[in-house]
């Protein structure tokens, strides 16, 4: 950026690495939910294999798979995302 | 006439007027009425941040059309929906605080003020509102249908007489409440529908005599039912997965969606919001549609997919408790269609006539053509209903693909690419749209291109397009 322009809001530094964040959950998100259906599911029925009386591969893929997006998306809020604020110039009143 | 499944049904409007009133009265104490009916004045806590996405999200397809295609394709259904997890974080994360502090900033009340001030362009809002009118219509059409045939199923009432109900009770609270008594709402309706899934499911789970025996009689009746490929072995791993497109991370372009990420209060709210969202998304979707394939065994032989629930619902429960839980996929339904009518009404009033035909409106007139153009629009919405064409279910998820090929790069890029400008905007929006609408309509006809759904190709090419146009153009750094 050219000298002399406004500095990037500090703010939105934090905006954008959370906006990572969210892409690297969904990358995760999918390459979980995709490896277990398909590598589990893929093979003939006869010879699944149940889990609480769910096929395995339902079970890690779609079951483990929301509960351990639920626990990720716990972590990241909990320990990574920062509170700022939203309103211009009174930032720091209130 | 089933009254003792139409009871709580109806005391659950009544609720839902009242709090329509409620929310009514506090507006009359704010300043600026345009902020407040179509954006709740910025003041949505996380709780109800999360149950409105939710709610709007979870409509008609969520709780009727898609536990009814899990009962007729098996468990690959379930891992299809599964895909719509994302949703619950995705948005949020990527839209985000940089989204909230810009809209404060451009003072935007809708999805389309963000656009016309990031673009600057005539051009752009006229695509936007226009497109969004289009396919919102049929995403509403089809969730009216939805809670016709639902009421109708459950009252025994015409198909006319079931539509004219529901109808009347969606626009009396729209009209009255605004988007804070949607927002309100739908968070009531948010936890209506998590409790009713969670009930339902324990009823059909018991009647099915456990998940055990359930699975085995569905390995009995066709092995594929349990495996991800669906009863006929016909879905494929690319169609499936094409889905995160479609229903989880292009969810960012829907404008419902986006609209309610301008709408928070403060970060706490969002981080909160965050954690509820993906619980109640997750929860919802995954057990919704779990008992649409539990229902099978249960329940055989039923022709309709949309009356899976609503008939499993009466089979398993106690009457009085099957009025409650069907509460849930109304509640979804009005809910869906509240925040569509609303939107709809924000593009034409304030987009297209307060920004370009009456910019010097005042409050009053603002506030009774807004009233009255939301009135008109349900009135229309309700007389396309009244002869439904044979798939509108479909309408919805058609409305889906073509507001994400359009809206999903003008905001992503608009918000996080300094170089993005209108060309490259609109270039994105009439590829985007016209590539899905050719794509769609060979695929009714040819069968899927590539193998995954119709939103995909475009999807990718609206991004080269914006990219290119962009670039050809202008190239010329904007500050925020």
């Amino acid at each position: 950026m050219p000298k002399g322009e406004k500095r990037t809001d500090w703010r939105f530094r934090i905006a954008h690495r959370e906006a990572l964040i969210g892409c690297a959950l969904a990358v995760f998100n999918i390459i979980w939910w995709y490896g277990f259906a398909y590598t589990l599911g893929s093979k003939p029925p006869e010879d699944y294999t149940y889990i609480f009386g769910f096929p395995a591969w339902f079970f890690w893929s779609c079951i483990m798979g929301f509960i351990v997006m639920v626990f990720l998306v716990y972590l990241v809020v909990k320990f990574v995302l920062k509170e700022v604020p939203f309103d211009e110039e009174r930032s720091d009143e209130r | 006439m089933n009254w003792e499944v139409l009871v709580p049904l109806l005391a659950l409007l009544f609720v839902i007027f009242l709090i329509g009133m409620w929310s009514n009265r506090k507006m009359k104490q704010s300043s600026s009425f345009l902020s407040d009916y179509f954006l709740g004045s910025r003041e949505l806590g996380g709780l109800v941040l999360a149950m409105t996405m939710a709610a709007t999200y979870g409509s008609a397809s969520s709780f009727l059309g898609g536990p009814g295609a899990a009962y007729t394709i098996g468990l690959g259904w379930v891992l299809l929906a599964m895909t719509q997890v994302a949703t619950g974080y995705f948005v949020l994360l990527v839209l985000g605080k940089k989204f909230a502090i810009v809209t404060r900033r451009f003072k935007a009340v809708t999805l389309i003020d963000f656009l016309k001030e990031r673009y600057q362009s005539k051009s752009v809002v006229l695509i936007s509102a226009f497109s969004i009118v289009i396919f919102l219509f049929a995403a509403m059409a089809a969730q009216w249908v939805g809670g016709a045939y639902l009421i109708q199923t459950v009252t025994g009432l015409s198909y006319l007489g079931a539509l004219f109900l529901f109808a009347v009770a969606v626009l009396i609270y729209v009209i009255i409440g605004g988007f804070r008594a949607v927002a309100v709402t739908d968070a009531t309706q948010g936890i209506i529908m998590f409790v009713g899934t969670l009930v339902l499911l324990i009823g059909v789970v018991i009647a099915g005599g456990g998940i055990d025996q359930i699975m085995a009689d569905l390995v009995t009746e066709n092995p594929n039912l349990v495996t991800p490929f669906g009863h006929d072995g016909q879905l494929t791993a690319a169609y499936v997965t094409s889905f995160w497109i479609l229903v989880g991370v292009g969810v960012v372009g829907l404008p419902q969606v986006a609209v309610r990420a301008m709408s928070y209060r403060d970060a706490r709210s969002m981080h909160r919001a965050l954690m509820i969202g993906t619980i109640v998304v997750g929860f919802i979707m995954l057990n919704m549609h779990l008992i649409g394939v539990f229902a099978r065994p249960v329940l055989p032989g039923i022709e309709v997919a949309d009356q899976v629930i609503p008939l499993i619902a009466m089979e398993t429960l106690p009457p009085w408790i099957a009025g409650i839980v069907l509460a849930a996929p109304l509640a979804a339904m009005m809910s869906t269609v509240d925040s569509l009518l609303l939107l709809v009404s924000s593009s034409v009033v304030k987009d297209v006539y307060i920004n370009y035909f009456k910019p010097d409106a005042n409050r009053a007139h603002v506030k009774k053509v807004s009233i009255g153009f939301t009135a008109t629009l349900g009135v229309i919405v309700f007389l396309l209903s009244i002869n439904p064409p044979e798939l509108l279910i479909y309408l919805n998820l058609f409305a889906f693909g073509g507001l994400e090929a359009a809206f999903i790069w003008p905001i992503v890029l608009g918000l996080y690419w300094k170089y993005a400008n209108k060309h490259g905007a609109i270039a994105s929006m009439v590829v985007g749209i016209g590539s899905y609408i050719a794509i769609y309509q060979y695929n009714e006809t040819y069968g899927n291109l590539f193998g995954v759904h119709a939103v995909t190709i475009p999807v990718f090419l609206s991004l080269i397009a914006f990219i290119a146009f962009s670039l050809i153009f202008k190239k010329e750094p904007y500050q925020f």
